[in-house]
């Protein structure tokens, strides 16, 4: 059957797989025909996503991308990808004035510089195909910001920024780069939030007239950027906010 | 117990235009300045002075200073 969008015959590995957005492109990639390498922190989480995966031959590596060791076994192990999904990250609701150097460095560190230094491995052995694409989990908090969300938006800009380097000096690879930029999803990060009250939430979504995004959404957006559909693409950052700036 | 002068003092801090008269049965949404970031500045107060975390919905519900100070008291009893 025609479908531009399959991802049959790709490898693709995602970052955070174990849960919310990074546990629905798993899924849905698989579905389309990818095989995944699903890397994240939580084992337990990575040992009930597999079976959720349809095909075989997919791998998981559990470790914390923060760790330098564990970046160059996965840089040796990983198979040859043809995509990869850099999802994991944390959050932080720190008003400026009570930013701290250890704040700054535990949100910078999982949210930019573990996939910078991920991709870096991986570019090294080489294992990045011509003609793969790069996902980032950027965040449409980066251009309008809220209040207390400070650290973390300075994160996604800076995810945005570095983006863009990896789009122009992997083009002639033909290896594109393109970040995802949704703003309100319904994650399981979302529902431990502490500092989001429920009352607040519900004054959100009021303002979505697509209503709060599901992981599935932002699934469906990396798959496109994974997929040859996407091939024009690259350098990019996919805006999703349901409406809410309309 | 927490030393209700200090924690006032701490409370008034995270507005703008320090408040006067401030006790623990002042209704602080009342307060000329409450905004939600003061909210989120009061959060932050009591995980820094107190290393206790004040859930939004905690937040939310409490009017009077001295809810915020109650359930700081009861945290560093625990």
């Amino acid at each position: 059957m025609y479908n531009p969008y399959s991802l049959e015959g790709k490898t693709i590995l995602i970052t955070g797989a174990a849960s919310g957005i990074g546990k629905a492109t798993s899924i849905e990639s698989s579905k389309l025909g990818a095989k995944i390498v699903a890397v994240d922190l939580n084992g337990e989480g990575l040992e009930k996503l597999m079976p959720q995966l349809e095909g075989d031959g997919h791998l998981q590596f559990t470790g914390n991308l923060c760790d330098e060791e564990f970046l160059k076994n996965l840089g040796e192990e990983s198979p040859a990808l043809d995509g990869v999904f850099l999802c994991a990250g944390v959050s932080d609701t720190t008003p400026v004035k009570f930013i701290t150097e250890e704040k700054l460095k535990r949100v910078f560190d999982v949210n930019l510089t573990a996939p910078i230094l991920m991709l870096k491995q991986l570019l090294v052995k080489k294992k990045i195909n011509k003609g793969g694409s790069l996902v980032w989990m950027s965040s449409y908090g980066a251009e309008k910001v809220e209040p207390g969300l400070g650290i973390y938006a300075a994160s996604k800009s800076a995810v945005n920024g570095i983006m863009r380097a990896y789009a122009k000096e992997l083009v002639s690879r033909k290896i594109r780069s393109n970040s995802i930029m949704p703003m309100m999803i319904r994650t399981e990060l979302l529902s431990t939030l502490n500092s989001i009250s429920d009352k607040d939430l519900e004054k959100q979504e009021a303002m979505y007239p697509l209503g709060f995004g599901s992981p599935l959404d932002v699934a469906y957006a990396a798959i496109y950027l994974f997929s040859d559909a996407s091939r024009w693409i690259t350098g990019t950052q996919i805006r999703m906010d349901g409406g809410s700036n309309l | 117990m927490v030393d209700e002068k200090q924690f006032l003092q701490n409370f008034a801090d995270q507005f703008d235009d320090e408040p006067e008269g401030l006790s623990l049965e002042t209704l602080f949404r009342d307060i000329d300045g409450w905004s939600s970031i003061v909210a989120l500045s009061i959060m932050a107060m009591c995980a820094e002075e107190y290393d206790v975390i004040l859930s939004a919905n905690e937040m939310e519900n409490a009017n009077r200073v001295s809810d915020i100070y109650n359930i700081v008291n009861e945290r560093i009893e625990q």
